[in-house]
């Protein structure tokens, strides 16, 4: 089981979040002119990442509040978490200590 | 005392004689004795039959690395366990063990002559066997395969006892209490760290149990150990766990912990648990899981009187057991050594001592020899012989050419071996950390750790005593500071002390086969076949041969497996790899997991405010998600379809009651309550009036319907949404979502108030006269509250939220009140309802009435790749719009397409045929499989007030199929039916608008 760091709450365990997929992926502008092809690529294609991974969390069972985490899928350490909204820190930050 | 207990020594108590059976045999042991060593101690070592051929098997080992010993331990018929090891099992007095794999009885096994047709089953048989015909896997082989297979039997009532479970932090967890581990410990206590000690046994030790006359610190080992323990739990910052096994190496530092309460006790107090599960997060983790002896491959090396020198050595030393009175030593390893001149002193004749190895001079040769025992050199094992216990062993010389000429035969009762020792890097393998090979010890050891762990003593192959100790003492302090845990030192353990793989053998005698994995009883042959086959991933191999995969998980097979492996293909050992460690260490009991998550505590159960009148009007009842509903109220003599059929009857005739209360409700409520709902759901809300109700269908971003329901707006900021009873969690979620990461300036706020109302429909022509009587001060005249209007005032007294609103296509109204007044008002209604013919309803019967008018049920007519256009609901959506979730998505070309499956009714030609749900739908009659199905039932019930059947289906092209006759094919043959609207009942809504 994680251990998350909520930036609102401090580190909590994982049985207290709900994953929610990738980050930072916009939703475009309703006026916004897509092809179906880009369209599509919002709704379904994901970068799957081997290594540093942004993704959402939310800490349903705990404050309700979404959040961003890098994490690096290969080993599951988490590399920062932050706020919604907030810039997604550089990958080469340097790694939590396991 | 037995001739085979020793006068005096060991951890004991001779005074403390224990009574026990093993197979309804009755013995005596002590206080103190494992099953294993108080049936050493009489002289018995045949202990089970092994998995595969049956052969007899005895003990291997001395802890839980022991493959053979398995037993079941009988308290009574709910209390029956099987599969434990005889090793780890604690005396108790009138414990009843029974060996296991075994008919008639152990000493005459007919399941043995697995052992004659062995060259029919090779490794990896069942693969090549039972493949033709395929008819018989079904009816003759699994069942036949499955009757033979498996260790022990399960009991046959449910687990009466009671498991605990809790979460434990600390700065520092020690895995392990041996000299390293406790040295660990002591050091982390000392720079203040708040400390946790585990270990499996259920006395902390480890080593020094045994080798209780070495000198720690000046001092005999025992006393080192005395003091050492006396101070740690005196320390209120450290707590000790005997008989804990940390079985899984969790992300994060958090680690499994399995603690056993009560197995150990003859009755077990009833305030206790039997076992209790740690689920321990630690800032730091030191492993110091220590070393497990390994056994030498040589043919014939599993009968009974066949062990590890170190088990022996163990019995001897801490049970005061003599294993036999006559043994032959091999030794791979010098520790085989120490134990011939341990079991010498204790008066064990030693016949011989082997030594396979070319060039092991040394010290501990060097005593043997003074001491007299007979060593001899380049010696290997050609066979054994004897049938339920060891009587002789064949050795065979290696010349200076490595050729293999028969030696000496020895008549013994006892076999020592030792191939050297591994060290214990499961739980260091769990956590991901990497493992190195290394050439000087032979063995693979912790590398770079994933986790802020660092192992410490013999798990990473530093076995001297005082080495060990300092080892521990660096790792508990570092632990303690939580310094970054550094690469492992190298550390000069000079030339690997012990042989790897198979001895050298000459031709192998017929019969006699050299087993690899005691346990799953695979061969050299079966290794041997694999990389023969072509087999080259030792991941593979292991799969296929099923080396190292039964409960001991290789724990005493892998290494030497994996030697083999590599001999067999020519390449260096790292080459090969390693097979990855896996959670748990040793097998830990399902109650243990489940801990209280059992019977009523599995999942929580949701009851409305109306459950006990519904209990009490004897409803039956339905699980719909966690909540429970009143599916019918049948009356005396009445099946489902007749109670349904009455409940459906009085509501279009009369008036009905329902419990809505499951539905889910959620509050919207601020400035942007309006924008931020018309961005959620398909409808537009800016125009809908204080006081007025709309229907209100979500859909995904991906333009699938999620969920649908009624929404009020109850003030200018103000939405009451209701939803699904099974998608009020998922809805309220994808709100959030949307709120918190896409329209952040959004003003509104969510709240679920699904418990806060009781909900009662009320429906049927005399709804509004029930009603009328009860309600203070709404008007309730069609033009006052129309149709999908809502109202606030009070019933009974209460405050009162009124929709009227329909799901039956009768008059209707529901009843919001708080959920405490829930029940009291609805004995009200029903008691002002009587006079006109009031009947309580259930889910069943609201589930006809709906489909009689062709509503939809979410997640029944559609199933996530359902438009709102497909089911009709196209009028839903506010097409002026700019924006809604799910908007972009139904533009695409897919979504469009004429031919999707479309909701349609359908009636059987057979007006009495109700067709199956969820069977599909075919255009013409009379084909054969594979057929092109166009769609499927998604609801059909028999029709009370239409006298016929009726059905929902979903239809590729279906609203232009009006009219045809299409088939579901049913085992019976097809049945027709023919496409019709899915409106079946007052399709103009004369009646609702009533």
């Amino acid at each position: 089981m994680l251990l998350i760091k909520c930036p609102y709450c401090g580190e909590r365990p994982e049985l207290e979040f709900v994953y929610g997929g990738e980050a930072h992926i916009a939703r475009p502008a309703p006026e916004a002119d897509l092809t179906p092809g880009q369209w599509a690529a919002f709704l379904y294609a994901r970068t799957n990442t081997r290594g540093v991974h942004a993704e959402r969390w939310r800490h349903t069972r705990g404050c309700g509040r979404f959040l961003n985490a890098l994490r690096d899928t290969t080993t599951d350490q988490f590399i920062a978490t932050y706020k919604v909204g907030e810039a997604r820190p550089p990958a080469e930050l340097a790694q939590q200590e396991p | 005392m037995s001739r085979f207990r020793t006068a005096a020594g060991g951890l004991v108590d001779r005074a403390q004689r224990l009574r026990f059976t093993f197979d309804g045999r009755k013995f005596h042991g002590l206080a103190g004795d494992t099953l294993a060593s108080a049936l050493l101690a009489n002289g018995v070592h045949l202990f089970g039959r092994s998995f595969k051929y049956h052969r007899p098997r005895g003990v291997l080992t001395s802890g839980s690395a022991e493959p053979n010993a398995l037993v079941a331990v009988r308290r009574d018929a709910a209390r029956y366990t099987p599969n434990l090891r005889a090793t780890q099992v604690e005396l108790y007095e009138g414990l009843q063990a029974e060996s296991q794999n075994r008919w008639p009885n152990l000493a005459c096994d007919t399941g043995a002559v697995n052992g004659l047709i062995a060259p029919f089953i090779p490794a990896g048989f069942y693969y090549k066997t039972f493949m033709w015909p395929r008819r018989f896997w079904k009816s003759i082989y699994e069942p036949a395969i499955r009757a033979r297979a498996g260790l022990g039997r399960a009991p046959t009532t449910a687990d009466p006892d009671r498991y605990a479970s809790r979460y434990a932090h600390c700065d520092v967890l020690v895995v392990g209490a041996g000299p390293a581990g406790l040295s660990a410990a002591r050091a982390a206590a000392a720079a203040g760290a708040r400390v946790i000690l585990c270990d499996e046994q259920p006395q902390l030790g480890g080593s020094l149990l045994t080798d209780n006359h070495a000198i720690i610190e000046g001092r005999p080992a025992d006393v080192w150990l005395r003091e050492t323990l006396a101070a740690l739990a005196h320390n209120a910052r450290v707590v000790l766990l005997p008989r804990s096994t940390a079985f899984g190496y969790f992300p994060h530092n958090l680690v499994g912990v399995n603690e056993k309460l009560t197995d150990h006790l003859a009755a077990s107090p009833p305030h206790l648990p039997r076992e209790r599960l740690w689920q321990v997060r630690a800032r730091e983790v030191v492993l110091a899981a220590g070393a497990l002896e390994r056994p030498l491959v040589f043919p014939g090396n599993d009968r009974p009187g066949i062990m590890l020198a170190g088990a022996a050595r163990t019995y001897l030393l801490r049970y005061g057991v003599r294993c036999g009175s006559r043994a032959v030593v091999v030794a791979g390893c010098d520790a085989a050594y120490q134990a011939a001149l341990d079991l010498r002193a204790a008066g064990i004749a030693i016949a011989a001592i082997a030594d396979p190895r070319a060039n092991a001079d040394g010290p501990w040769r060097e005593a043997a020899r003074r001491a007299g025992l007979p060593v001899q050199e380049r010696m290997t094992v050609l066979g054994t012989r004897g049938r339920l216990r060891v009587r002789a062993v064949q050795l065979g010389r290696i010349d200076v050419h490595g050729t293999v000429l028969p030696g000496p035969a020895l008549s013994c009762d006892l076999v020592l071996m030792s191939g050297g020792y591994t060290p214990c890097v499961h739980l260091f393998s769990q956590s991901r950390g990497k493992l190195l090979w290394n050439e000087g010890l032979q063995a693979f050891i912790p590398g770079a750790a994933a986790e802020r762990e660092r192992s410490a003593g013999a798990c990473r192959g530093v076995y001297a005593l005082a080495a060990a100790i300092e080892d521990g003492a660096a790792a508990g302090e570092a632990a303690a500071q939580t310094v970054r845990a550094a690469p492992p030192k190298p550390h000069s353990a000079g030339a690997a002390d012990g042989v790897l793989g198979a001895l050298p053998k000459g031709r192998q005698p017929p019969g006699q086969k050299s087993f690899v994995d005691w346990q799953n009883d695979v061969t050299i042959a079966d290794l041997a076949l694999a990389t023969r086959e072509g087999f080259r991933s030792i991941e593979h191999v292991k799969r296929y041969t099923t080396t190292g995969m039964a409960t001991d998980q290789g724990k005493s097979s892998n290494l030497n497996a994996l030697a083999i492996v590599a001999a067999s293909l020519g390449k260096p050992i790292p080459e090969v790899g390693v097979t990855t460690f896996r959670m748990p260490y040793t097998p830990v009991s399902f109650g243990s997991m489940a801990s209280r998550a059992r019977g009523d505590l599995f999942d929580p159960v949701r009851r409305t405010p109306m459950h006990e009148w519904a209990q009490e009007h004897g409803a039956v009842f339905e699980n719909v998600a966690l909540w429970k509903r009143a599916r019918y109220f049948p009356r005396a003599g009445e099946d489902m379809g007749r109670a349904v059929a009455r409940e459906c009857l009085a509501v279009r005739g009369q008036c009905g009651i329902f419990d809505a209360s499951t539905l889910g409700k959620i509050e919207v409520v601020g400035r942007d309550a309006a924008t931020f709902m018309n961005r959620m759901y398909v409808n537009s809300w800016t125009k809908l009036a204080v006081g007025r109700t709309r229907y209100g269908v979500l859909l995904r971003e991906d333009g699938f319907i999620l969920d649908d329901g009624v929404v009020a707006r109850t003030a200018e900021d103000r939405f009451h949404v209701t939803t699904t009873t099974g998608g009020a969690a998922g809805v309220l979620a994808l709100m959030e979502d949307y709120l918190q990461t896409e329209w952040s300036d959004l003003s509104a706020w969510l709240t679920s108030t699904t418990e806060q109302w009781a909900v009662i429909a009320v429906q049927g022509p005399a709804a509004r006269a029930v009603l009328q009587s009860l309600v203070e001060d709404i008007n309730l005249a069609p033009d006052a509250l129309p149709h999908m209007a809502v109202a606030r005032g009070h019933i009974c007294g209460v405050p009162l939220l009124l929709f009227r609103v329909s799901f039956t296509g009768e008059l209707g109204f529901e009843v919001n009140v708080p959920a405490d007044f829930g029940h009291a008002v609805w004995e009200a209604i029903y008691a002002a309802g009587q006079p006109h013919g009031m009947t309580a309803y259930g889910t069943e019967t609201m589930h006809v009435l709906r489909a009689e008018k062709g509503y939809i049920i979410v997640g029944q007519d559609t199933d996530g790749t359902v438009t709102p256009d497909d089911v009709g609901l196209s009028w839903a959506i506010g097409q002026a719009k700019p924006d809604f979730v799910g908007k972009r998505s139904l533009a695409r070309p897919a979504m469009c397409a004429p031919q999707r499956k479309q909701l349609v009714g359908l009636l059987s030609i057979d007006p009495h045929t109700v067709l199956e749900e969820g069977a599909q739908i075919v255009e013409t009659p009379g084909q054969r499989a594979p057929m092109r199905l166009i769609g499927h039932v998604s609801s059909s019930y028999y029709s009370a007030v239409l006298g016929r059947s009726i059905a929902l289906a979903l239809v590729a092209g279906g609203r232009a199929r009006s009219g045809q006759t299409l088939y579901v094919p049913m085992p019976a043959g097809d049945v027709p039916a023919q496409v019709v609207s899915p409106v079946f009942y007052d399709p103009k809504g004369a009646r609702l608008n009533g």
